[in-house]
């Protein structure tokens, strides 16, 4: 077709260099971004490439998934059809038939099905988005059945169809001989048609085919179809450190302090921006968007898009639009940034592995460390932590006081095997200091040697490096590190997930390697080593154990918990409707502990009735926070009845 | 114009405990925060500095050491700190502690003309509450004590007008320039200080001044300037209490007979 070569070289060359120069924006975009070193671990990288973007391994996580994964790969291999429909419409000679007969055929019979398969999935796209579209689909700013993913699905469905016809002209015109058999079966329908009609529908297949084609590619990278183009990438550089831990800042004169302008995030954070599909899993697990916050993790990553694009180059470093302020498309507001629990459910759900939390945290930052400006609640708590090192605000002295009835619980290296990392909330609240006593006891019992810091323990300082004030979590971790040291600790038991967490994973920043175990992972193991006496199987009555999102989520501890509470009872434990990764926060996390809930319906009332559904006996949990928000949650439900236990107490009750 | 906050660094009493033995504080140890009031002081100086552009300057009088308190200051925002400290300072009672504070705010006038003076309305280390009155009454400002408002400033006319909030009533006052005003925790929210501003304020240097500068009799200033001493530094024995009723088994119960015994003493107003 030496005629549709003269017509089409240029129009391609047009297509071409504009997506080029879309993509090539884009990419100047993105660079504006702060460096971030994501190139490390190649191999590491390569292989979660293969398992979250060819493997699809998040997206299949739900039911509906497996129609993504059909379209995926689907275009992977239609992939290989459309450049070689490309090249048949450059160059003269190029042609498929010119491959080994053998492999032109299985092609050719592959493009046919994976093209039917392509149109299913479209339909079956299209009818979800029309008749059954998850809430989670839609928002405030888009509908399940935008313009955009109509347009989408119609390009892609015109793309399949103009390829049927295609080749079934040329079947019906003997020009292709391989094994199709849906042009096939199209063919022998078209095959009473006069010649001249035939090449007619050949050649204008092949246009609108090609026409469609070179549209459909301008239009992913001004669109949310990009994905198609940054996800592969985006899951090759995603963060591969669990938990999330945000990044240390240098607190240097002259220096910025967290994230007011887009060009402050780093290029990763851009690109994620750029990968979002709009998909609304994030925002379907979110505690904060569930129960009326103004936050959507959505919403977050797709305001940082809009902002950079709107801003652009030029302005990406000034305010021309707000990354923060009153709520537009574009900005965030306040509002949402404070109401992250940073129970990490977007993290683990994305699809594409894009980082929502992190951002929301370095936002904080800014409010916090450069503008001072904050919910009026965590005045007290940044001046309790910073002169008292605990968020009551409580003399020191008062840290150690729950032992004093157990004798000298001093740490010393050498003589003792543990240090009993207490926790703030251990050490102060009056609930908490119970499961304290009940950890002790089972130690006691398994015969470990542990010893506390009294009152010289500080505060780990979770709650402030998660409410975005750096600057005293810096000077927090570093007087932790060196007392660890001075003490000569080697091992860690916290009874606190958030302690846990923050010993173990941030201390890493601050070159402390210990051994940090949570408490259920220490009784479960005295468990399993046969050091504990034989549990009484105490009687719980009917039992929920609620999963913390710093011991679950964040560190990947499901099963110890459950295993203790199963050894002490002598049944697995129930489990919520929404468990293990798809956990729902209790609402403390984050700071939000210290902080009022205003706004909306009340994180820990959602918890607590999809708890009472089940009409549970007793709630377990592993986290004093989780204690004191679920229990407050039943209290306010007229539900007291229903008891809440941590672990440890009721492995004490059990072997005593 | 000048605003002045003065500020005093205080061992955080929840934190102090009294040797059983010797009957004095035990200070080993103890960390040192800003009197509580006088964050107020201070906040509300910088306050006016944001509103009226006046220069907003802390001053404190204590040892060295102080110095930690008066960078927190500069956190703030402050636009000059001065440390007040000097070993014949030592020792001194309210009389001798507000003889250095007003003759630093002396100096301080004769560069710029002094409009406020915040002081916190007392210390939680002795709890006087005579060190802001000293000083008015040293310079001869208007003293306005246990202010929780300003309500409004008018500095080309030198006047003032605050609300004071005494035992069950307020009490509008107007006064005219100089004032001192005693500070109480509802005047305002204190600030946070910002990363930068402390950072800065990490640099910025404290002026010293001792009494070189000040040329103070030494038999007015310090222990020797002081009219009163402690003796003795006690907790008071406390009666045993009693227990009512049966908490454990019946809480409601006991619950009510507390609230009868409270009724009784008049203890609650209803």
């Amino acid at each position: 077709m030496p005629s549709t070569q003269i017509y089409f070289l240029p129009l391609f060359v047009i297509a071409l260099v504009a997506f080029c120069f879309s993509c090539y924006q884009r990419l100047q975009l993105v660079a504006v971004g702060t460096s971030e070193d994501r190139f490390d671990r190649p191999g590491e990288r390569l292989a979660g490439m293969f398992r979250y973007a060819f493997g699809q391994e998040r997206v299949l996580a739900r039911p509906y998934g497996l129609n993504h994964f059909a379209l995926f790969w689907a275009f992977m291999l239609l992939l290989v059809a459309n450049v070689s429909f490309l090249a048949e419409g450059l160059f003269s000679g190029f042609t498929l038939s010119a491959l080994p007969a053998p492999l032109h055929h299985v092609l050719g019979l592959a493009f046919d099905l994976v093209s039917v398969v392509a149109l299913v999935s479209v339909a079956v796209a299209l009818a979800r988005r029309l008749f059954f579209a998850p809430s989670y689909l839609g928002n405030d700013y888009t509908k399940a059945c935008s313009g955009e993913a109509l347009l989408i699905l119609a390009l892609i469905a015109t793309l399949m169809v103009a390829f049927f016809l295609l080749n079934a002209a040329q079947i019906a015109l003997g020009a292709e001989q391989t094994l199709r058999p849906v042009s096939g079966a199209l063919a022998t329908l078209l095959q009473g048609m006069p010649q001249a009609s035939l090449e007619l529908v050949a050649s204008a297949s092949w246009w609108v085919h090609a026409v469609v084609l070179l549209l459909f590619m301008n239009l992913l990278p001004r669109s949310k179809h990009m994905h198609i183009l940054t996800a592969i990438p985006n899951c090759y550089f995603r963060n591969l450190e669990k938990p999330n831990v945000q990044p240390r800042e240098s607190f240097e004169l002259g220096k910025r302090f967290g994230v007011s302008e887009v060009a402050q995030f780093s290029w990763k954070d851009l690109l994620d921006s750029f990968s979002c599909t709009e998909c609304g899993r994030c925002q379907d697990l979110c505690p904060a968007h569930n129960t009326g916050k103004p936050l959507n993790p959505r919403r977050i990553i797709h305001d940082i898009k809009v902002n950079l694009l709107e801003n652009g180059v030029a302005n990406a470093g000034k305010k021309q639009l707000p990354l923060i302020g009153e709520k537009a498309e574009g900005t965030s507001c306040e509002d949402a940034l404070w109401s992250c629990t940073t129970c990490g459910a977007c993290l683990s759900v994305c699809p594409v592995l894009i980082e929502h939390m992190p951002k929301i945290v370095k936002m904080r930052r800014h409010l916090v460390q450069e503008k001072a400006r904050f919910p009026e609640e965590l005045l007290n708590l940044f001046e309790n932590m910073e002169q008292r090192s605990n968020p009551w605000g409580i003399a020191p002295s008062e840290r150690g006081k729950w032992a004093n009835l157990l004798g000298d619980k001093e740490f010393v290296a050498g003589k003792t095997e543990y240090l009993f990392f207490v926790g703030c909330a251990g050490s102060f609240d009056s609930r908490a200091k119970q499961t304290t006593v009940a950890l002790a006891t089972v130690l006691d019992k398994a015969g470990v040697t542990w010893g506390i810091l009294g009152r010289e323990e500080l505060c780990c300082g979770d709650s402030v490096r998660r409410l975005g004030n750096e600057f005293v979590f810096d000077r927090m971790a570093r007087e932790n590190v060196a007392k660890f040291k001075e003490k000569g600790v080697t091992k860690i038991v916290t009874q606190c997930p958030h302690c846990f967490s923050t010993l173990k994973n941030d201390y890493r920043q601050y070159g402390l390697e210990l051994e940090v175990l949570h408490h259920s992972e220490l009784i479960a193991r005295l468990v399993q080593e046969g050091k504990l006496p034989a549990a009484k199987g105490v009687n719980l009555g009917k039992t929920l154990f609620h999963d913390s999102c710093y011991l679950g989520r964040h560190n990947d501890t499901f099963a110890a918990p459950r295993q203790v509470i199963e050894a002490a009872t002598g049944a697995a434990p129930g489990e919520f409707e929404r468990q293990k990764e798809n956990g729902f926060c209790c609402g403390a996390g984050g700071g939000r502990m210290w902080m009022e809930e205003q706004i909306g319906t009340r994180i820990n009332h959602d918890r607590v009735n999809e708890a009472l559904k089940q009409q549970p006996d007793t709630i377990c949990v592993s986290c004093p926070y989780c204690m004191t928000m679920l229990e407050d949650g039943l209290k306010d439900q007229g539900a007291e009845k229903v008891r809440v236990k941590d672990i440890a107490e009721v492995m004490a009750e059990a072997i005593n | 114009m000048l605003v002045i906050s003065c500020i005093k660094q205080v061992p955080d009493t929840t934190q102090v405990k009294i040797d059983p033995v010797t009957n004095t504080l035990v200070r080993e140890g103890i960390p040192f925060i800003v009197n509580p009031y006088d964050t107020h002081a201070l906040e509300e100086g910088l306050a006016l500095k944001d509103r009226y552009g006046l220069l907003a300057i802390a001053i404190s009088m204590g040892p060295p050491n102080t110095e930690a308190t008066l960078k927190k200051a500069c956190a703030l925002g402050v636009d000059q700190a001065i440390l007040l400290s000097d070993r014949a300072f030592g020792g001194a009672d309210t009389l001798a502690t507000s003889q250095v504070l007003a003759s630093a705010i002396d100096r301080l006038g004769k560069e710029e003309e002094v409009g406020i003076v915040f002081c916190g309305k007392q210390t939680i280390d002795g709890d006087t509450a005579q060190v802001g009155p000293g000083i008015a009454t040293r310079l001869g400002f208007t003293q306005l004590t246990l202010v929780d408002r300003i309500e409004w400033l008018d500095v080309p006319n030198k006047r003032i007008r605050v609300r004071r909030k005494l035992e069950g009533r307020h009490e509008i006052v107007e006064a005219p320039l100089p004032v001192v005003i005693t500070a109480v925790r509802e005047l305002n929210r204190p600030r946070y200080p910002t990363v930068p501003m402390r950072l800065s304020a990490q640099e910025t240097p404290v002026a010293l001044w001792d009494n070189q500068v000040l040329q103070l009799d030494v038999e007015t200033v310090g222990l020797k300037g002081s009219a009163t001493w402690v003796s003795k530094i006690f907790s008071p024995e406390r009666d045993q209490g009693e227990i009512i009723g049966d908490g454990v088994n019946d809480p409601e119960g006991t619950a009510h007979l507390l609230l009868d015994k409270m009724l009784a003493k008049d203890l609650l107003a209803l």
